[in-house]
């Protein structure tokens, strides 16, 4: 086990209280993550993979067990701490799109660089710069509703890469595409990975996580194999 | 999150939702509008009866005989004599309803008898001609000053130096009163003033029932009620049942009190109803934090703090009080001039009121906001992420 990964997770643990029953989602989890790495954490619904996934956006906190995010402890630390960190160092996408429905998709891409403080000149600057990476450069002003499953994704890519994170983690990304949106989602995520990011893919599909490099299973809230692949 | 992108985003939520949103706002409208339609409608009803009671003459003093056994009245002179060190003017009245002709027209009016103080202590004018003078007094001249409602009704168009009966006797007119309109006595136009020795000869009756004076200042008001009614005690041998003195300042005071109670008590029960429209925005802010738990949970995952969340629907919840404070301010505005004109009651609207009621309808949204906002904000990311 080494210290000077980006992350690195020793004996995490996720317990949730339901009433007097206690149901252990996460039991001890150890892995380390490269920068650079492209991962998938594949397991059937259940496995506490969906757990593993918040605790590793910092979405929650676990019950025991060592973080170490780019160096420093963040299993201990508060809400607001933890919302600044998913900000700087983690870009999501999720199954949903989540986007703002009220929101054109240049102010969806510009989102997190609002909360991060960022004048509205170079933020726009920004936001356009990540849409156009994406392709969708002529959409800018759409509303989500106006737009494809699959361009709904890529504005949400779009938003993941605008604040320039270390990790991409994304949960589901082709679960509500169709298969040449999915096709081109995870085309984008591993250039995404080949141009150096570390990008952690949550599926429960295993055609998908095959195109990761590394794929970790996890069955009732244990790693039960960790392989690399290519 | 800055300040300017939170507005435009609460105001875009506001028009996105145009029905609900009017309908929040229908009770914070209606608290506002009220409270200034209230407020300048009891204002200015005070200003109307002060300026009409400040407009009876300053620092006056009426003194009213009752009478005491076979002594009901004073005479002129005994009236006269009751003028102390503090007062500066003293003007005793005899008054009666009595038919006044011209030509051929006759019409019934109040004939009033007094002295020179009187036009002083009354803030009498004259529009033309001259008012009655000592000579006038000392002659028993059968002189009149009139009103313009007298001559009006009397159709003299040129009263000065017209000759008029009353009571059969011919009076020339000498000198036309400046309008002064009506007040709580009565009209104050429609009248003729002749010396008051005239008068007790035409009324065939010498006592003198009503007295006003003037005091010389208004620190000397208080000291020329007490001397007066020392006289009068002398006077009238102790019973102090025979005459009143009254103080117009004290009146003044009373109205003025007991009007700015009315515009407070108004304006207290207009404030309700913002509450309650205070109320209505915080039940709405806690629906929309339901509906949009979604929105909360996407917020957060990418960033947003506790005060993010917070401001955002504090910002919300005011920007929707704040927009219907306006409204409110526009449709008070409109109440008020459609109260004034068709109903013809006296307003004033002033800035404070426009003020305060909008500013207590701003804090009613922040206040009634804080408790919806503090829950968005609390809420977990990942439960608010995949709330259905």
């Amino acid at each position: 086990m080494r210290g000077d990964c980006m992350i690195h997770i020793e004996n995490m643990t996720k317990i949730y209280r339901m009433g007097k029953v206690e149901v252990r989602a996460l039991d001890g989890v150890d892995i380390d993550i490269d920068e650079g790495e492209f991962v998938a954490i594949t397991g059937p619904s259940g496995s506490g993979k969906s757990t593993f996934m918040h605790l590793l956006g910092c979405l929650d906190t676990p019950t025991s067990g060592t973080y170490i995010l780019n160096g420093s402890e963040v299993s201990k630390l508060k809400q607001d701490k933890l919302a600044d960190i998913r900000n700087r160092e983690i870009g999501f996408v999720f199954q949903e799109f989540n986007l703002l429905p009220r929101l054109t998709a240049l102010e969806n891409v510009e989102l997190p660089l609002i909360y991060r403080g960022m004048p509205v000149h170079e933020r726009r600057e920004r936001a356009k710069v990540a849409l156009e990476k994406v392709g969708l450069a002529d959409r800018t002003n759409h509303r989500p509703t106006e737009m494809s499953g699959g361009q709904q994704q890529r504005v949400a890519i779009a938003r993941a890469l605008v604040g320039d994170p270390n990790i991409i983690l994304a949960d589901e990304p082709t679960g509500n595409l169709d298969s040449h949106s999915a096709h081109e989602v995870m085309d984008m995520l591993k250039d995404l990975n080949s141009a150096g990011r570390t990008v952690i893919l949550i599926t429960h599909d295993m055609s998908i996580a095959s195109e990761a490099k590394r794929i970790v299973r996890i069955l009732d809230g244990r790693i039960l194999s960790d392989e690399v692949v290519a | 999150m800055n300040l300017y992108q939170l507005i435009k985003l609460a105001l875009r939520g506001i028009i996105d939702n145009k029905l609900r949103s009017f309908l929040t706002m229908l009770g914070i409208i209606i608290g506002v509008a009220s409270v200034i339609a209230l407020v300048s409608f009891a204002s200015g009803a005070t200003s109307q009866v002060t300026s009409q009671l400040e407009g009876m003459g300053s620092n006056i003093l009426n003194v009213n005989i009752m009478g005491r056994g076979t002594q009901t009245t004073l005479t002129y002179e005994e009236a006269l004599e009751l003028k102390n060190p503090y007062i500066s003017g003293i003007a005793p009245t005899v008054n009666s309803g009595m038919t006044v002709k011209f030509m051929n027209k006759t019409y019934d009016t109040s004939v009033i008898g007094t002295n020179t103080d009187y036009f002083i202590i009354n803030n009498r004018e004259l529009e033309a001609g001259k008012a009655i003078t000592e000579i006038d007094l000392e002659n028993r001249a059968r002189v009149a000053v009139i009103g313009p409602d007298a001559a009006k009704e009397l159709g003299m168009l040129n009263p000065v130096g017209e000759t008029i009966k009353i009571g059969g006797n011919n009076f020339t007119v000498v000198g036309l009163l400046k309008s002064k309109g009506s007040s709580m006595m009565g009209s104050q136009d429609d009248m003729v003033i002749v010396p008051i020795t005239t008068a007790q000869r035409l009324f065939q009756t010498g006592g003198v029932r009503s007295i006003t004076a003037q005091a010389a200042s208004p620190d000397d008001v208080e000291a020329a009620k007490a001397y007066l009614e020392a006289d009068l005690k002398r006077l009238f041998k102790d019973d102090e049942d025979a005459y009143s003195v009254f103080d117009q300042t004290e009146l003044l005071n009373t109205v003025k009190q007991s009007t700015s109670v009315l515009s407070m008590m108004l304006g207290g029960i207009a404030g309700i109803s913002l509450l309650v429209g205070g109320i209505g925005i915080m039940n709405i802010m806690l629906v929309t934090v339901t509906e949009r738990t979604r929105e909360i949970g996407i917020r957060k995952a990418i960033g947003a703090k506790k005060r993010d969340i917070l401001t955002q629907f504090l910002i919300e919840s005011s920007v929707l009080s704040g927009v219907g404070g306006i409204i409110g301010v526009i449709v008070g505005f409109v109440l008020t001039k459609i109260l004034s004109t068709v109903a013809n009651i006296p307003t004033q609207t002033t800035l404070l009121t426009v003020g305060v009621s909008f500013g207590f309808a701003l804090l009613v949204g922040i206040a009634f906001g804080v408790y919806p906002a503090n829950r968005a904000a609390n809420l977990n990311p990942i439960d608010a992420l995949h709330y259905e």
